[in-house]
């Protein structure tokens, strides 16, 4: 099995299927933390959910404001179980940790394009598939 | 990370959740920039305070952790998106209003000063030369770090708000003396004035550097026009600190590398900011908000007329009360002009209120308000606008 490690942001443990997208997310006014979809509209992934998947991105961009929709989004249950970044920036980060979601920065995202499923554990991505 | 026992009784949450989810919030933000400690702070200015910009999730946020964590050290707030006493005069709807005022109590439930202003110090909070400090509001920081001496970096709504809670911010960045010391110097060779001249300069600044500490030579404002400046420089190039000789406090090394600014650029940076205009639905004057000095300047300007369109002034509601005093309100609402403290346009929910045009003499103002509303925004100076529009 093959285990990518990287720096730990918040502590923990989850299992997902993986949405990899090497765009950078802009949370304020990118994802609507009711339902969790992306809306962005130069985003390609935009109109799929990143509810309840491993998000896997280069880092966050964009106003203060989205740590609060980060925070929105776990609160109204369309969170990500994890992130995955290969950056972390201070939106990001302080949106995760408000919001206890567990966080592995600095990894190599272009590894994770191809996998289905991965474990985060700690500072350990573990590919499942 | 280096932690002070009391900072580790923080963190293992002696001293509740709240408390402990803001000091990891620090801790980690710590980890990302380098920091080997924290730094104790003697104040903060919490930003992401108007509705219109947090919306459900940070009143949500702030509602829940107001119910457990109170401010360690003096904390102010940024302004919101509306004059909390006078909203319905400026017709804000009722349902903002009301979001808008649990933001506030959910603050003030904490111990944050109950008045929203980007100038706090106008309004009781100044700090000390060397001072270490959190603040959010990118006007105040680089006014803070610059003209002042203090030190800080430029602080997110949630960062500012856990420096408050726990007393405390990591140590890294414009905190530390090595940071603070210019990388290009700027001689200024023109004579510059008023709030939109330095507006100009300003933005002419920008256009010629990226995100090195400036050094001018040849840049002396007055108070209220180094606040008008330094908050351009930080709208348009997303500056924190500068130093200007003559001006600012601090000790420095001046850089041998020079770019010089003179009459020519000046004019260059007018032509692509500046527009004709005849008619618009609002003025927008304090950004960042008015001195008590700037007011009377106003009314001097005035000279006995009035402006045909509506003239918003923002200020805090200290330097209001001192105008109120003095019986200015009044006299300048007969002239179509309304004072009101606690708020700022850009933040404001002009889009829903049928606000289509506007002018301003300020940089920052001229930046931020056709993008966070839509707004067509004029910018010139202060004499223009009262000769364009007053009558």
């Amino acid at each position: 099995m093959r285990v990518i490690r990287g720096k730990v942001i918040v502590e923990g443990e989850a299992e997902g299927e993986v949405l990899f997208t090497d765009y950078p997310i802009t949370f304020y006014g990118g994802v609507d933390m009711k339902s969790g979809e992306i809306i962005q509209t130069d985003h390609p992934l935009r109109g799929t959910s990143i509810a309840g998947k491993v998000l896997v991105f280069p880092h966050g961009v964009g106003s203060t404001v989205g740590s609060y929709v980060i925070y929105g989004l776990k609160k109204y249950g369309k969170a990500p179980v994890a992130m995955v970044v290969e950056s972390i920036d201070t939106v990001t980060a302080t949106g995760v940790i408000l919001a206890s979601i567990p966080t592995v920065s600095d990894v190599p995202i272009e590894e994770l394009r191809n996998a289905r499923r991965v474990r985060v554990k700690g500072e350990e991505v573990e590919v499942l598939g | 990370m280096y932690l002070t026992r009391e900072e580790e009784k923080m963190l293992d949450g002696e001293y509740g959740e709240t408390v402990r989810r803001f000091m990891e919030l620090l801790v980690k933000l710590g980890d990302i920039y380098g920091a080997e400690r924290m730094v104790e702070v003697g104040s903060a200015q919490i930003a992401g305070i108007s509705y219109k910009n947090i919306g459900d999730p940070g009143l949500e946020f702030l509602e829940e952790v107001s119910r457990e964590a109170r401010v360690r050290v003096p904390a102010f707030m940024n302004p919101a998106g509306m004059d909390l006493s006078r909203w319905k005069e400026i017709g804000i709807p009722e349902e903002f209003a009301e979001k808008q005022m649990r933001v506030v109590r959910a603050l003030t439930r904490m111990g944050v000063f109950p008045a929203a202003t980007c100038t706090p110090y106008l309004s009781g909070l100044l700090p000390r030369f060397g001072e270490h400090i959190a603040w959010a509001e990118s006007s105040a920081v680089i006014y803070a770090n610059s003209i002042l001496g203090a030190r800080t970096n430029r602080e997110g709504g949630p960062s500012a708000l856990a420096a408050a809670v726990t007393g405390r911010t990591p140590y890294y960045g414009l905190h530390l003396e090595e940071n603070r010391q210019p990388q290009v110097r700027i001689d200024v060779e023109a004579k510059v004035k008023g709030e939109y001249g330095f507006s100009v300069l300003a933005y002419a600044v920008t256009k010629q550097i990226k995100k090195e500490i400036p050094y001018f030579r040849g840049v002396r404002g007055s108070p209220d026009e180094m606040k008008t400046f330094g908050a351009t420089l930080a709208a348009y190039g997303a500056l924190a600190l500068y130093h200007a000789e003559g001006v600012t406090p601090e000790q420095v090394k001046v850089p041998r590398e020079g770019i010089e600014i003179g009459e020519k650029e000046l004019r260059e940076a007018e032509e692509e900011i500046r527009e004709e205009y005849s008619d618009v639905d609002l003025v927008v004057l304090g950004c960042p908000h008015f001195s008590v000095a700037q007011v009377k300047r106003l009314l001097d300007l005035l000279n006995g007329r009035s402006f045909r369109a509506p003239v918003w002034v923002f200020l805090s509601y200290g330097v209001r009360s001192i105008l109120e005093r003095e019986g200015l309100v009044r006299e300048l609402e007969e002239r179509n002009v309304k004072l009101l403290s606690d708020m700022c346009a850009v933040v404001a929910p002009l889009d829903v209120m049928g606000i289509k045009s506007a002018v301003t003499n300020s940089g920052k103002m001229y930046r931020y308000l056709p993008a966070t509303n839509g707004v067509k925004t004029y910018l010139d100076s202060l004499e223009n606008i009262v000769e364009v529009l007053a009558e």
